[in-house]
């Protein structure tokens, strides 16, 4: 069976000027259907090039990305990204940022109160329901960050991707955000793709963990499957041995393997 | 802030239903001393000004008042022109008509130029600020015709429209444009990528992205630019009536000045000024309910 998000030997070139620069090399990966893929490296390794990539924003130089078997190279709905930063719109409540994207995607196939209903589901299922008449400027950090996964959900992305999303948050925030995810992940059978550079988070999060080398021309460098049960506890898996194994495997390949290079 | 809703729920819960018998005998002693710190902040602000204006009305009475002074008192002035302070509405015919007329039809001219100007400055700036090439084109000619002083395309809008009126209005609509077109097109420009992002993951078309996301995120630059443009007309309309005449402001002023009533300049002079302000704070508040939330991010 063919995989149901497959990147196909992607190659990503930048070109500036005269000089060009190799960012990704050969880079293929099949995501199953329900499956959570973690693309784990050092920063400035291409890893949000890759997602951008995935999401149609950025063109690849060479090869392509297979969603479902079709090719799909301009940005939609059907893969929703979590910004890094955000990205809510400040000028919009929180119900009105999810709300334009439920109205887009949802314009002819869902009525005007289907729509509402399904934009304060969405807020519901994030926790967010209680502000959405607050404009992104009131709300902390990770606030925000729940609502730009409300609003990528409620697109019904066939993959999701979220850049980092737990990235500029405090620990204690960032821990209850990846409980949300993973319990939003259980309930709906997301396919998602993460970047990430957080270890532990890549472990507790995933069923596999793609390792990427560092750049110039990264490549993949080892995928790593993580055969922890779900649900996951994050305090029981902290003293579980193959979590810590796991955990063991990623951090030999970051900082043995694949030391981070200042120069590069 | 981040607990999990059920958390919140339960704690919110309580307080809430304690809060509000504590609120209704609580409200009617809040108020006087409420009033009397909203009173206590008006009087902080009232106060100063009031005593600058009544110390340079003192100097000015008191150096205006000698024999052979070339300007009036304040007090001449109020004399003078006091028929005109209390009948603003008179009209008997011809340029013979109370300063409200003038300052309407001055106001009407800024209006429809600062309109005009409005419109297509902003679509300018748009255009200029979403393709390079149009940038590249268009910008080295705004530069150097942004400096052209306004008085100085009268005559040549003389020429073109044979006309007093569309002419005032042609010199609003071009020194309005300016600050316009430059400030929006800057405000395009920094578009985030991020908003840019958004909407090309949800597809929106050129219509949506340009309502949605462009001029909402790029409304306050256009603020200021339209803040500056508003002025700027004021700054022209006297200027630019002086010249062509009939009823206005600025020919009132001229008028004035032939018939050496000077008393009258200076109550046109603090009318002007007044409506200036006024102008300026409209296109600010304007601003402000417009581009709310958009600043705060």
């Amino acid at each position: 069976m063919a995989a149901y998000l497959k990147i196909d030997f992607v190659d990503k070139t930048f070109v500036r000027g005269s000089t060009q620069t190799e960012v990704l090399k050969d880079i293929t990966l099949s995501v199953e259907r329900g499956e959570y893929v973690s693309i784990i490296g050092h920063s400035g390794c291409g890893k949000s090039t890759l997602l951008n990539i995935v999401a149609g924003l950025t063109p690849a130089t060479n090869g392509g990305i297979l969603l479902e078997d079709r090719e799909v190279n301009e940005p939609g709905p059907d893969r929703a990204v979590v910004f890094q930063n955000h990205s809510l719109l400040p000028w919009l409540t929180v119900y009105d940022n999810v709300k334009l994207a439920v109205d887009k995607v949802f314009s002819s196939t869902k009525s005007r109160a289907e729509r509402h209903a399904w934009t304060m589901h969405n807020l519901e299922l994030v926790q967010m329901g209680h502000a959405k008449d607050k404009r992104p400027g009131e709300i902390s950090g990770g606030m925000k960050q729940r609502v730009g996964l409300a609003r990528a959900l409620s697109m019904e992305p066939k993959v999701l991707l979220l850049d980092e999303p737990f990235g500029a948050l405090d620990a204690l925030t960032r821990a209850h955000l990846q409980d949300s995810v993973m319990a939003i992940h259980q309930k709906l059978g997301n396919t998602v793709l993460m970047i990430t550079h957080d270890v532990d988070e890549a472990v507790l999060l995933s069923d596999r963990i793609v390792m990427m080398t560092n750049g110039p021309a990264a490549r993949i460098g080892e995928v790593l499957d993580v055969p922890l049960p779900r649900p996951r506890k994050r305090l029981e898996l902290a003293s579980s041995a193959p979590y810590l194994k796991c955990r063991q495997r990623v951090l030999e390949f970051l900082y043995e393997r694949h030391r981070f290079v200042e120069a590069a | 802030m981040n607990m999990p809703l059920r958390t919140t729920e339960s704690i919110s819960a309580l307080p809430a239903a304690t809060a509000q018998v504590l609120a209704i005998p609580a409200k009617p002693v809040s108020l006087l001393p409420r009033l009397r710190t909203i009173a206590g902040n008006v009087a902080l602000r009232v106060i100063p000004p009031i005593i600058v204006i009544a110390c340079i009305l003192a100097v000015w009475e008191v150096l205006c008042s000698r024999p052979g002074a070339s300007l009036p008192p304040p007090s001449k002035v109020l004399e003078d022109t006091w028929e005109l302070i209390v009948d603003p509405f008179f009209d008997r015919g011809g340029l013979d008509k109370g300063l409200f007329w003038h300052m309407s039809a001055s106001l009407q001219r800024v209006a429809l130029g600062y309109a005009l100007a409005a419109g297509v400055g902003v679509a300018l700036g748009t255009l200029v600020g979403q393709s390079t090439w149009a940038m590249r084109g268009l910008d080295p000619i705004f530069q150097v015709l942004r400096t052209v002083p306004p008085l100085a395309w009268l005559p040549l809008a003389l020429a073109a429209f044979r006309s007093g009126q569309p002419s005032a209005i042609f010199v609003i609509f071009i020194t309005a444009i300016w600050p316009i077109i430059i400030n929006t097109a800057v405000g395009i420009r920094n578009i985030p990528q991020d908003y840019r992002n958004v909407a090309l993951v949800l597809r929106l078309n050129q219509f949506e992205y340009f309502f949605k996301i462009m001029v909402p995120a790029a409304a306050p630059y256009i603020f200021t630019g339209l803040r500056i443009g508003i002025g700027l007309s004021w700054l022209a309309i006297v200027a630019a009536e002086m010249l062509i005449g009939g009823v206005g402001i600025g020919f009132f002023i001229w008028d004035a000045w032939n018939s050496s009533r000077i008393s009258e300049i200076i109550l046109a002079l603090i009318y002007v000024g007044l409506v200036g302000f006024v102008l300026d704070r409209i296109v600010a508040a304007a601003a402000t309910i417009v581009t709310r939330g958009t600043a705060a991010n």
